[in-house]
C-alpha cells in the first residue's frame, strides 16, 4: 500500500460521491433488511445467540449487495484496460481494497448502531472483545469480497453469482465471528477468546497474502 | 484388461462381504465382525460411506492441483483434468452426504444435525456448487480455467479453517471425534472406534477398490472430454 | 534518439485451442514510427495488448529494455502511452481531473505545461474542465492521445488511431505521430491506407498464421 492505492482509492471515493451507486444502495439494503427481520420478529422476544446470527447475515447480504462495485463497475464500463495502463496489478487491488474496507467499515457501523437500537438482545457486555474482532471480522470480510469481486468482474457475471461463490470462503470467518460476538454478549474475557481471535487473525493474513498472489492472474487474462 | 476383472472381482467381494458378513459379540471366524457399542448394523456402512467421502477428498485435491498446474503452465488439458476430477468429486460427495444422512437417521435419530463432519461435507458441496456455477457462467474456454483456477485456489486454503474452527463451535457425534475439552463428558456416541483384523481387511480392500475406480472413472472421463473437443475442432473446420 | 527498444521472440497466442498468430518476431530499436498490418480479426489487437503487457502470450515474450536494461513488468505502464477505439476514460469527471488523476495513480507529476500544450494541439483547451460524458467520440478520442502523451513515454501504441476522427483530428495525429516519431518508438496497428503510409516498417500479421 503506498500513495499511488491511495489515489486510486480517492479516484473510486470521488466517482462514489459523484455518481453514489454502492452508497445508496447499500443503505438502502440495510434499512430493507433490517425491518424484513424486524417484521418477522413481530413482538416476540428472541434470544441472544439468535440476534447474533442475525446481526451477521445482515452483514453478509449487505456486503454481497455493495462491494462487488469496485472491480464490476470498471468492467462494465470498460475502464479496466485504463487501470492497466497506468498502474501495476498489487497497486490496483490495494486501492480497491482501500475502497472496500472502508465501506464495510461503515456500513457494519451502521448496523450494529440500528442493532444495539432495535433489539433488546443485542447487548454487548465485552465492548473490547466486540471491538477487537469487529476489526478482524471486517478486514477479512473485505478482502475475500474484494478479490471474489474481481473474479465476478471479470467472469462477467453479475449478482446472482456473487454471493454464491462468497458464502464458501466467508463461512469460517462468518462462523467464528459470530462465536465471537456470541462472547461479547456475554462479556467472556480475551483470555477465553484467545483461539476465536486467533483464527480471525490468521484468515486475514493468509486471505491477504493469497488475495495478492492470485490476483495477477484475474487481472492479467 | 485384466485389472479391470480384477476390479471387478475386488468390488463384489468388497459388496458382499461388507453387508452379509454377521456383527457378532465375540468374533471367532474369519468372516465374522465385532459388535462395536453404539453401532451395532450400523457399523457397516463404513465399508460404502468412508470411501465415498476419502473420494470427496481426492477429487477435491485433485482438481486443486490440476488448478495450480493449470495457472502454472497454461495448458488447457489441466484444466479438463482439473474439472473431470472435479466432476467426479462433486458425484461422491453427493453420495457420501446422503449415506452419511441415512445412517444418521438410523443412529442419531435425525437425518441431519449440523455435526462438525456433516457441516464440513456440507461447506464442501457449496463450494463445489459455486466452482460449477462459476465455469457455466463464463463462455471463454482461457479464462474460464483461469477464473476457476484461481476460486479453487482460494476455496482450497479455507479448508484447513473449517478443520479448526468446527469441532470449538458444534459437538462432534460423528464415531471418532475427539472431545472438545477433556474435562467435559463426551456427547457422541461412541467413544473407541476399534476394527478388528478382518473389519479392516475389509475397509482398506474397499478403500482400494473404491480409489482404483475412481481414477478410472477420471481418465475415462478426462480422455472422452479431450476428443469431444478435438471433434468439435474438426466439424467446426469441415 | 531513444535507448528504448522493444523485441518479440516466438511470440505465439491462441484463445482456447483457436491460433492467433504463431513464432512472431521483431525487434523495434530505433526511433521511428513503425506499422502492424493485417485484415479483421487477424488479432492486431491482441499483438498490441500483448505488446503493452495487459494480456500475456501462450508462449514466448516481449523484451522492453531502456538503456539495455530489461524494464519490470510492474513498472512498463509507466513507459507506455496507448490508444485505441475501445479505452475508456471516466466519464463522471472532466478532462483536467481524469489527467490529474491518472498523474497521481501512476506517481507522476502532473506537468500543467505539456498537458496545457497536448490540449491546445488537441483543440481541447476550451472544454478542459467540462465532464467527459458531454463530449462527442471524436473527442473522446481526442482526449484518448493527450492520456497516452501525458506522461512522455518511450514506446507508443496507437490501435486504430483515426478512427471517429474528422479530417482535422487526422491531421493532428499525423502531425503528432510524426513529431513523435522522431524521438521515440511509435507503433501504429491499423488498416487504414494513409496510416500505414507513415510506416517505415511493416509486420503483417497474416504471414505468422501457422
Amino acid at each position: 500500500m503506498n500513495s499511488k492505492s491511495y489515489s486510486l482509492f480517492l479516484k473510486d471515493f470521488k466517482s462514489e460521491l459523484r455518481t453514489r451507486y454502492a452508497i445508496n444502495a447499500l443503505a438502502m439494503f440495510i434499512i430493507v433488511a433490517i425491518s424484513v427481520i424486524l417484521f418477522s420478529v413481530g413482538n416476540e422476544k428472541i434470544s441472544q445467540s439468535l440476534t447474533g446470527g442475525l446481526f451477521w447475515v445482515v452483514i453478509f447480504f449487505t456486503a454481497m449487495s455493495g462491494l462487488s462495485r469496485a472491480f464490476v463497475s470498471e468492467e462494465e464500463r470498460g475502464t479496466a484496460l485504463t487501470l492497466q495502463l497506468i498502474a501495476a496489478p498489487s497497486t490496483i487491488f490495494s486501492g480497491k481494497l482501500i475502497f472496500n474496507i472502508i465501506l464495510v467499515f461503515a456500513m457494519n457501523t451502521v448496523i450494529a448502531i440500528l442493532y444495539s437500537v432495535l433489539f433488546e438482545a443485542f447487548v454487548i457486555q465485552n465492548f473490547a472483545l466486540f471491538l477487537t474482532s469487529f476489526v478482524f471480522g471486517n478486514i477479512g470480510l473485505a478482502v475475500s469480497s474484494t478479490i471474489i469481486a474481481a473474479i465476478i468482474a471479470k467472469a462477467g457475471a453479475k449478482g446472482t453469482l456473487y454471493p454464491v461463490l462468497s458464502f464458501p470462503i466467508l463461512l469460517p470467518l462468518i462462523l467464528t465471528s459470530v462465536q465471537l460476538t456470541l462472547f461479547a454478549f456475554d462479556g467472556i474475557s480475551f483470555e477465553r477468546a484467545k483461539f476465536e481471535l486467533a483464527i480471525v487473525v490468521s484468515y486475514d493474513v493468509i486471505m491477504l497474502t493469497a488475495s495478492y498472489m492470485l490476483f495477477d492472474f484475474i487481472w492479467k487474462e | 484388461m485384466i485389472w479391470k476383472i480384477f476390479l471387478f472381482l475386488l468390488l463384489v467381494f468388497v459388496s458382499v462381504a461388507g453387508i452379509a458378513f454377521p456383527i457378532v459379540e465375540n468374533p471367532q471366524y474369519w468372516y465374522e465382525f465385532p459388535f462395536i457399542p453404539g453401532l451395532g448394523e450400523n457399523a457397516k456402512i463404513i465399508f460404502f460411506h468412508v470411501p465415498t467421502a476419502w473420494l470427496t477428498v481426492i477429487g477435491f485435491l485433485m482438481s486443486t492441483i490440476y488448478s495450480f498446474k493449470y495457472l502454472r503452465k497454461k495448458n488447457l488439458d489441466d484444466d479438463v483434468k482439473s474439472y473431470a476430477a472435479a466432476q467426479l468429486g462433486m458425484v461422491f460427495c453427493i453420495l457420501a452426504t446422503i449415506t452419511g444422512a441415512v445412517w444418521a437417521k438410523f443412529a442419531w435419530g435425525s437425518f441431519w444435525s449440523w455435526d462438525p463432519r456433516q457441516t464440513s461435507i456440507f461447506a464442501l458441496l457449496l463450494i463445489y456448487g459455486a466452482w460449477f456455477a462459476l465455469r457455466s457462467s463464463i463462455e471463454s474456454e482461457e479464462k474460464r480455467a483461469t477464473l476457476s483456477a484461481v476460486y479453487s485456489m482460494i476455496a482450497f486454503i479455507t479448508v484447513p479453517f473449517f478443520i479448526f474452527i468446527m469441532p470449538r463451535i458444534m459437538t462432534g457425534l460423528h464415531p471418532g471425534s475427539i472431545p472438545t475439552n477433556p474435562n467435559e463428558e463426551q456427547v457422541s456416541p461412541v467413544i473407541n472406534f476399534k476394527m478388528n483384523g478382518n473389519m479392516q481387511l475389509i475397509f482398506f480392500l474397499s478403500l482400494i477398490g473404491f480409489t482404483i475406480l475412481y481414477f478410472w472413472m477420471w481418465q475415462v472421463g478426462y480422455k472422452s472430454m479431450l476428443l469431444k473437443e478435438k471433434l468439435d475442432k474438426q466439424l467446426i473446420r469441415g | 534518439m531513444t535507448n528504448y527498444s522493444v523485441e518479440a521472440t516466438g511470440l505465439n497466442k491462441s484463445f482456447g485451442r483457436r491460433l492467433i498468430f504463431n513464432d512472431l518476431e521483431f525487434k523495434f530499436n530505433k526511433a521511428g514510427v513503425y506499422g502492424i498490418s493485417g485484415p479483421n480479426g487477424s488479432g492486431k489487437s491482441t499483438l498490441v495488448k500483448i505488446i503493452a503487457g495487459i494480456i500475456a502470450p501462450s508462449k514466448g515474450k516481449i523484451i522492453h529494455n531502456l538503456d539495455n536494461k530489461l524494464i519490470a513488468e510492474e513498472q512498463l505502464h509507466n513507459y507506455i502511452g496507448f490508444v485505441s477505439p475501445y479505452l475508456v476514460l471516466y466519464e463522471e469527471f472532466s478532462t483536467y481531473e481524469n489527467l490529474n488523476l491518472f498523474a497521481e495513480i501512476r506517481g507522476v507529476k502532473f506537468d500543467k505545461e505539456r498537458i496545457d500544450y497536448l490540449l491546445n494541439k488537441f483543440l481541447l483547451f476550451k472544454r478542459k474542465d467540462d465532464l467527459l460524458k458531454t463530449y462527442s467520440s471524436g473527442m473522446k478520442q481526442r482526449v484518448k492521445f493527450i492520456f497516452a502523451l501525458m506522461h512522455s513515454p518511450q514506446l507508443i501504441i496507437l490501435d486504430e488511431p483515426t478512427s471517429n476522427l474528422d479530417d482535422e483530428g487526422k491531421n493532428s495525429v499525423y502531425e503528432l505521430v510524426k513529431e513523435e516519431g522522431e524521438k521515440n518508438i511509435v507503433l501504429i496497428a491499423s488498416n487504414e491506407k494513409s496510416d500505414i503510409e507513415l510506416c517505415s516498417d511493416i509486420v503483417y500479421l497474416e504471414r505468422y498464421k501457422n
